[in-house]
């Protein structure tokens, strides 16, 4: 009786309802997935199968301040492996390396770039040759992943006169990705490493933009392109800066492979750096490319070092070019004038516990506060010093702002050496270490005393001016004077009498110009055991400065040479302003 | 469809021409179709036991001798003469099993009153099981279980004498979870009372239901990791996309990224670049599902829901039990494919490397489902109401 129609037909009745809950079910759960998530399973489909290719971005151009190129970009290819795995990425590493040299180092550093992303390409060359181009390209089929970029490379077409100020860019390092500041920046991209480059990172900085290519499965790339709408990359306006690249190229060329020193120019007006140069230098373009750390090694241990930045960092004694600041203490403490004469005339040395030297072994007599600077009398600013007293004088330093950075827009600018109170030399020496008498050495800007090349330039924007020193800004941006000196307008008018007079008969006598009526200080520091360093601070033209220089050449001997080279420069910049006829643009 | 799976642009070896293989063996399995329509149902029943004992043979011969591929590569469950593979044991067994366990049930004309008369056929059953089970393979092992199930539904098992059955099993499911066992154990409890079986049935079934909660985390312990990661993957295919959940997930996205309309025969972007792994087999309704669409899914669903109707009102008519009883079974295994493959698809079942009747690329497979489909003609034709009702 089990097989009795009717039973059957019921028991049929039942399969039919097993079967269409079975095909119900099946059939919503496509429909769910199908139709109500679709567009979120497309977009996992296209995850899947899409990479990102970054294409990467121009910096900006940088220009000096008539528009020329100081920094531009030239058309490179970069190379890149995309590759599921290390182990891939070594095997295609392998691959290449049968068709252009790759050793090792580089082979390791190239996984160090996948690891950091895995997802993007792993960079190889960041700047090939076509050379090396077009030999991967015959063997494209052999490499899987492999991804030839054109990318832009950093170019300096004055690498050399440049470097202190320019600066280089580089690939972004482990450390600086994990900075909030690189938020949002990729292993493998671009950064300005040190200079303009690395202080304007964000306005130089280029947008990156991005393609598509087809993978398979096993990472390989099936089509290159056409796949999804790609986004070019962008790249910001042009930076301007006060720099003059003529003058730069002039300093440059002065220098060449002779001299060592530093040079900075300002405009005093509104602090406009219009050159800033260190010897000895480099060609900043080796750094852009292939082999930067080999560079970098060669360069660190070259002689006199040419990767130290002597206009922002190298701290010298000033010498003589400091008197100006011991005239100034004095003048604005009322204990000279222009006119007082010490009381005792110079003879070639002073008596003070010992015998302490001017440079002029005949002496050069009972001499005014104007004849002292133009001579650069050393007993007169001994007396002068001892008249001040130490702890005014420290204290003087300390407000005309020689114990702080100038806040120049660069990245690494070194601290002056000035103690700023007496405790310093408690401190140093131990309270029994030291006596009274360094005030007479601080006078003339010896002994604790290291300034740097631009931080003189700054005072000396304020001797040339109003008495308000000018902060230096390589890039235009709004002047900003900070008034230091307290004198009246006679005493200041008198100071500069006196620094004309340096140039027009004093010891900078040798390094006229014609035409041109120029003022500032000499000086020689003693730099045991090397040769003296050979200073000048002054400006042009004395009654409306346009330029302020401050150079320093090492083991120059004399101020005197160090003048002759600083006039040249002035009248460089004066006379191609006037053939030119144009006002600098900001 | 199997052409379509071989089209990648990636290299894929063995499935771009597997194409043909299918086609050539669909050749030969019509004419073995074509030969099961002149056979007269008597005739196969009588030689139902001859086929059912050398199945076994087989599949102990494989036990010792067999290979594996594809999803189910660990198994042992092709043999091989000379290096080729000659076919699956297991897709005879099922066939065989089918007649033998028809044949069995056919004899009774009474349903069975107590657990214990159904020694019989869940003996014909448990042998070809267990041994389908030592491979492993664990998606024919299901196939048996439904088709038992099935067979014993429409010979006439009362409900409640299956689910008996049927508890140790379900207990088995469930024992990942104290609380839920327990809820379970207690409601068959109440169930057995209420039912009024004899103490026997009732300590025998409650036992096993015990025994098998207990052995739940031996019989864990005893299955092999990538088992045990696709059954954990099936409770969450988030869970780890790397392999045991991969092939699940790249299958959803194929079928998911299809839409209403696919995206055009042999054009689906997965399978093309090489993402859906198994496209020719255990995945290749996820090709339907990308390339055809949600249109083309149910078209085929609907297809395979016309024909398994078919099948049932083929056993009605039957002109006699056994007749009945092979064709539903037939059906029985088919839905069983079709319900495991396709839901493992979409992550609905854990993937057992179980193929989808006449589109997956499986000559043995395809060959006993022509066969079955000889069968059932000759069923549906020796049947009351009308005569050649498939059409031959």
């Amino acid at each position: 009786m089990a097989y009795h129609p009717n039973l059957l037909l019921r028991r049929a009745r039942l399969a039919r309802m097993v079967l269409g809950t079975a095909f119900g079910a099946l059939l919503l759960a496509f429909f769910r997935a199908q139709v109500l998530q679709n567009a979120d399973f497309v977009e996992r489909a296209e995850n899947n199968r899409l990479r990102e290719v970054p294409l990467p971005a121009a910096r900006a151009v940088i220009t000096d301040r008539h528009g020329e190129v100081l920094a531009e970009n030239l058309p490179g290819y970069t190379v890149s492996l995309l590759t599921p795995s290390v182990d891939s990425l070594r095997a295609a590493l392998a691959t290449v390396a049968r068709v252009v040299p790759l050793d090792s180092a580089q082979r390791e550093a190239v996984v160090r770039r996948f690891r950091r992303a895995p997802t993007r390409p792993a960079v190889v060359f960041n700047d090939a040759s076509f050379t090396v181009v077009s030999a991967l390209e015959e063997r494209r089929a052999g490499i899987p992943g492999l991804i030839i970029q054109s990318a832009p490379k950093r170019h300096y077409p004055d690498g050399p006169a440049l470097a202190a100020v320019m600066g280089y860019t580089g690939e972004i390092s482990e450390q600086q990705l994990q900075q909030p500041r690189y938020d949002g920046y990729k292993a493998g991209q671009q950064v300005g490493r040190t200079g303009l480059e690395l202080e304007y990172e964000e306005r130089l900085r280029g947008h990156e933009g991005r393609r598509f290519v087809e993978v398979d499965a096993h990472n390989r790339v099936v089509r290159d392109g056409g796949v999804r709408e790609a986004e070019s990359p962008s790249a910001q306006e042009p930076l301007r800066t006060n720099l003059d690249l003529d003058l730069q190229r002039f300093i440059h060329g002065y220098f060449a492979d002779s001299l060592r020193g530093a040079v900075v120019a300002m405009d005093p007006a509104t602090g406009g750096v219009l050159a800033l140069y260190s010897a000895p230098t480099y060609d900043i373009n080796r750094f852009i490319g292939r082999r930067p750390a080999a560079e970098y090694d060669s360069l660190s241990n070259a002689p006199f070092d040419p990767l130290f930045n002597r206009a922002l960092r190298g701290n010298y004694a000033p010498a003589s070019t400091w008197k100006l600041a011991t005239a100034v203490l004095g003048l604005e403490m009322g204990l000279v004038t222009m006119d007082t004469r010490m009381a005792q005339p110079c003879t070639g040395g002073y008596y003070y516990g010992r015998v302490f030297r001017c440079w002029e072994r005949k002496g050069h007599g009972n001499v005014t506060l104007a004849e002292a600077i133009a001579k650069s009398c050393d007993v007169y600013f001994y007396q002068l010093g001892l008249k001040i007293g130490l702890a005014n004088l420290l204290a003087g330093g300390v407000r005309l702002g020689f114990n702080r950075r100038t806040g120049i827009d660069l990245p690494g600018e070194g601290r002056p050496i000035w103690p700023e109170a007496i405790a310093y030399f408690d401190r140093r020496y131990g309270p029994r270490g030291w006596n009274r008498s360094v005030v007479l050495s601080l006078a003339i800007g010896q002994a604790n005393n290291a300034q740097t090349p631009v931080s003189m330039a700054r005072f000396y924007t304020a001797l040339a001016t109003d008495g308000s020193a000018a902060t230096p800004q390589v890039v235009a941006r709004p002047v900003e004077r900070t008034r230091i000196l307290s004198l009246t307008p006679e005493q200041l008018a008198g100071v500069q009498a006196a620094l004309a007079d340096v140039v027009s008969r004093g010891t900078a006598a040798g390094a006229q110009v014609r035409g041109l009526t120029i003022a500032g200080k000499t000086g020689t520091a003693q730099n045991p055991p090397f040769k003296d360093n050979a200073w000048f601070v002054g400006y042009a033209p004395a009654d409306a400065p346009r330029i302020v220089v401050a150079i320093i050449i090492e083991e120059g001997l004399h101020g005197s040479t160090a003048a002759r080279v600083a006039t040249r420069i002035m009248e460089r910049y004066l006379k191609a302003r006037l053939t030119m006829g144009s006002t600098p643009t900001d | 469809m199997v052409y379509s799976a071989g089209q990648t642009d990636s290299p894929a070896g063995f499935v771009a021409v597997a194409w043909r293989r299918q086609l050539a063996f669909a050749g030969a399995a019509c004419l073995t179709a074509w030969l099961a329509v002149r056979t007269s149902v008597r005739l196969v029943e009588w030689a139902t036991p001859v086929l059912y004992g050398g199945s076994l043979v087989l599949l102990l011969a494989v036990l010792a001798f067999g290979t594996g591929a594809g999803t189910a590569a660990s198994v042992k469950g092709w043999l091989t003469i000379g290096g080729v593979r000659v076919g699956q044991p297991a897709e005879l067994a099922k066939l065989a099993t089918v007649l033998m366990l028809a044949k069995v049930l056919a004899a009774r004309r009474e349903p069975p009153r107590a657990l214990v008369e159904l020694w019989r056929p869940l003996l014909v059953v448990a042998i070809p099981w267990v041994l389908v089970m030592a491979q492993p393979d664990l998606g024919t092992g299901i196939a048996f279980i439904g088709v038992c199930f099935a067979l014993l539904f429409w010979s006439g098992v009362p409900p409640w004498m299956l689910l008996m059955l049927a508890s140790p099993g379900i207990g088995l499911l469930l024992a990942f979870s104290s609380g839920l066992w327990g809820a379970w154990f207690v409601a068959l409890a109440v169930l057995l009372f209420a039912l009024r079986r004899t103490v026997g049935e009732v300590v025998s079934v409650l036992a096993a239901n015990v025994a098998l909660g207990v052995v739940a985390p031996v019989l864990w312990d005893a299955l092999k990791p990538y088992q045990r990661q696709r059954l954990l993957v099936f409770l969450d295919p988030g869970l780890a996309p790397g392999d045991a959940g991969y092939h699940v997930t790249q299958s959803r996205v194929a079928i998911g990224s299809g839409g209403l309309l696919g995206k055009g025969f042999t054009l689906g972007s997965q399978k093309r670049l090489g993402y859906l792994p198994e496209r020719h087999t255990d995945f290749i309704f996820s090709v339907v599902g990308e390339e055809l669409g949600f249109i083309g899914v149910t078209v085929l669903l609907a297809l395979f829901c016309a024909l398994l109707l078919r099948i049932v009102r083929v056993s009605t008519r039957a002109s006699d039990p056994f007749a009945g009883l092979v064709a539903l079974g037939l059906g029985a295994v088919w839905l069983v494919h079709i319900v495991v493959n396709v839901g493992m698809t979409l992550g609905l079942m854990p993937v057992t490397g179980i193929p989808l009747p006449f589109l997956s690329y499986g000559p043995s497979f395809l060959v006993v489902s022509w066969l079955a489909v000889g069968v059932l003609l000759r069923v549906s034709s020796e049947g009351k109401g009308e005569a050649g009702a498939l059409g031959l």
